[in-house]
């Protein structure tokens, strides 16, 4: 798979699902879904995508989907590969089934997390993609653990005292590595080819993968809907969103960045982050730097051992 | 047919095993822990074919559960108390979405303050989350009823998750002799499970969608009609449970209510004491009764109207209460049921053995005599009592 042409052009996500304009999660969901080897199921947990892609009686999806709840997908995939696999070895299942869960970043990073761990140290095969666009958006904006130091959300609004998150975001992937678990990886809706590649192999993993996408939100971003991939690619290109893959341990810098944008190109798209270019407040676009610049040694140094 | 000796948990899990599971996914929680070690067993031991989920919580594991019970497999599992109370969101969940999972619960208080002991609340927290429940009296019964549970929960009609209640430690942790089926017995009673609507790749299939103001409500009116069709397949199934077993089972089990002016409405180990007193009081020419319910939900309210007709009065003994309720949980769905159909049916809530306190013979006695009092006399309709507690 390297060429566009190459992808099928079977759409599994169907069109007329209600996600905001701009949103680039149904992208990553058909980038996904492009990525598919077989027979899937797609378990999806409570969050903007499962609320606008399943209204009765309509629904997006044209393959086998299911939700139950906001904190449990990895737990309800667990249990669906479970199924399949009693079934299969009783003969009363002959296909290989790969599972998907698919949860945002309050999903996964907080709510989710336990249950994701679970999942993780009990080794399922199954493939966990969270789509990250660093708060929850389908209450309404409010600071989740994946949240970025600084930015503006309905529960962590620049006041006079404090001038937005006081948190930095949590690693996933170092959490998700920790399990010793085959394959983890970040992903951007701006590199499709990129993502596309990790997503197919952590489906063809032999046990459980995670992918952490980056996925913009125009509502809670504030950006142009039309601006949602360069800002995406802009993550990237100033290194604040690294795309890098973890296979059996092994760190590798999928889209090494050699030279660089500053960070503050990518904040400045966003209006979540206006608060910070006050000159009282310059300091925090620092400390965001030097966070940056100290997250992609890490993944350097880490990806030459 | 041979006799073993089982608890009341063991009893379950033993029942589990003949049942041909699937996939069992739980979590350890006192006094249910030994449903999960035992099963535990005999996987490792390759006595049975099933794939165990060990989750890292009960949220996880009835999580799992509907994924499990999604794709078409027979599932089991079994919690108590905050176990239970931690599945909550799920319970509802796992009635909606259809999924025939049946639950062994042997019931015990709920914090604060802690206590590892048997009464009803945990399940009474429980009692409007769509769940078929059915309450044993004793290992026998909690034996008999796991079957009979995975036969109703997958009929065609029915699809919905049971639980088999059983008193904490009071009955989990006694060891009866318990009379148990050959294995061919059960798997001829209970074919491999079947669903054609399960998960099936190949097909695409929406689960767990949103519905708006304009869908949910016709979705609940309809859930609300499928319990009305548990009770007759209930009957099917008890009824050739009963060619196989020789024990016949239903929606509830009456003692001496042929001329009974008072009974005793209760469900769970408490019944023996209560049928025991009756005995004893019967001798002594008084007319009482017990029936002891098997069925809570959904609650066999016609039946027993029937039942009652001719009454002067009925205890009703809650193991729960119902904080800032008129009544304890049970006593409730009575009065619901009875309302203007037993209009001189005079009605008394005993409210019993909470965090494991005992209900004894004499304290039965009590009540009874209390029933009978209030039977005679021009008392009001509904009076609430505590039993056995420092007040
Ligand atoms: C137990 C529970 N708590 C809270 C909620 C309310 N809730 C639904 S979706 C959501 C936020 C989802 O955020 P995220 O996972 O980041 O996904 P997004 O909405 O951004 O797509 C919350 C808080 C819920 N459904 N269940």
């Amino acid at each position: 798979m390297s060429t566009l042409r190459e992808l099928t052009k079977e759409e599994l996500l169907a069109p007329g699902h209600r996600m905001c304009a701009g949103c680039p999660v149904p992208t990553l969901v058909r980038m996904t879904l492009k990525a598919l080897r077989g027979p899937t199921v797609i378990v999806n947990a409570t969050g903007c995508l499962e609320v606008a892609t399943s209204i009765y009686p309509y629904t997006a999806w044209r393959l086998p989907w299911v939700h139950v709840a906001f904190e449990n997908a990895a737990a309800v995939a667990s249990g669906i590969e479970a199924g399949f696999k009693a079934l299969m070895r009783k003969g009363r299942w002959d296909q290989k089934v790969d599972v998907i869960a698919l949860g945002g970043d309050g999903g996964t990073f907080d709510i989710g997390l336990q249950a994701l761990s679970g999942a993780l140290e009990r080794g399922h095969d199954f493939l966990y993609i969270c789509y990250d666009n660093e708060a929850y958006m389908n209450t309404g904006i409010q600071r989740s653990g994946s949240t970025t130091f600084g930015a503006a959300t309905t529960t962590s609004p620049p006041g006079a005292k404090i001038p937005g998150k006081r948190e930095w975001k949590k690693d996933l992937i170092g959490i998700a590595v920790a399990h010793d678990i085959p394959y983890a990886a970040t992903a951007s809706v701006a590199f499709w080819k990129d993502c596309i590649a990790k997503v197919r192999k952590g489906i063809e993993v032999d046990g459980p993968a995670v992918i952490h996408a980056i996925t913009p939100c125009p509502r809670g971003w504030r950006h142009e809907p039309s601006e949602s991939i360069k800002v995406a690619r802009l993550a990237v290109q100033t290194r604040f969103f690294p795309l890098y893959e973890v296979e059996n341990g092994k760190y590798r810098i999928t889209l090494p960045v050699p030279n660089p944008l500053p960070v503050e190109e990518f904040l400045k798209t966003q209006g979540r982050f206006r608060h910070l270019f006050k000159p009282e407040n310059r300091w925090m676009i620092e400390a965001i730097q030097r966070w940056v610049d100290k997250n992609y040694e890490r993944l350097v140094k880490l990806s030459q051992l | 047919m041979k006799r073993i000796g089982l608890t009341g948990d063991e009893a379950i899990a033993y029942a589990a095993k003949q049942c041909d599971v699937d996939v069992v996914s739980a979590y350890p929680i006192t006094p249910q822990t030994i449903i999960v070690e035992k099963y535990s067993e005999y996987v490792a031991n390759g006595e049975v074919d099933t794939e165990f989920v060990n989750v890292e919580s009960e949220h996880s594991a009835l999580s799992a559960c509907i994924g499990a019970s999604l794709t078409g497999a027979r599932v089991f599992t079994a919690t108590a108390s905050q176990g239970l109370a931690l599945m909550h969101e799920l319970l509802y969940i796992a009635s909606s979405l259809r999924c025939p999972i049946v639950m062994g619960i042997a019931n015990r208080a709920l914090s604060a303050p802690l206590n590892i002991h048997g009464d009803h609340s945990d399940m009474m927290g429980s009692r409007d989350c769509g769940w078929i429940q059915i309450f044993a009296e004793n290992a026998q019964e909690a034996y008999d009823w796991t079957i009979q549970a995975f036969r109703l929960s997958e009929d065609p009609e029915v699809l919905l998750p049971s639980s088999i209640n059983i008193d904490g430690f009071i009955i989990s942790h006694s060891m009866e002799g318990v009379e148990v089926l050959e294995d061919e017995a059960v798997r001829a009673f209970l074919p491999p499970r079947s669903d054609a609507r399960a998960i099936d790749p190949n097909r695409p299939l929406t689960i767990g969608p949103v519905a708006l103001p304009d869908y949910y409500f016709e979705f609940k009116r309809q859930q609300a009609e499928v319990m009305k069709k548990v009770p007759p397949v209930l009957e099917r199934v008890c009824r050739e449970f009963g060619k196989i077993s020789g024990r016949r089972y239903g929606k509830f089990q009456s003692y001496g209510m042929e001329d009974a002016r008072t009974a005793i409405i209760c469900m769970g180990s408490a019944a023996g004491t209560a049928r025991h007193v009756a005995k004893a009081l019967r001798g002594k020419g008084e007319k009482v009764g017990v029936v002891k319910l098997w069925l809570y939900r959904p609650f066999p309210a016609d039946e027993l109207v029937r039942e009652l007709e001719g009454l002067k009065s009925v205890v009703v003994m809650d193991r729960a209460i119902s904080f800032g309720a008129p009544l304890g949980p049970l006593c409730s769905d009575l009065i619901g049921a009875i309302y203007g159909k037993l209009p001189k049916l005079k009605v008394m809530n005993a409210i019993y053995g909470l965090g494991g306190r005992d209900i004894t013979a004499k304290e039965i006695e009590g009540i009874y005599r209390e029933g009978l009092r209030m039977a005679k006399a021009k008392a009001p309709m509904v009076r609430v009592k505590y039993v056995g507690v420092r007040e």
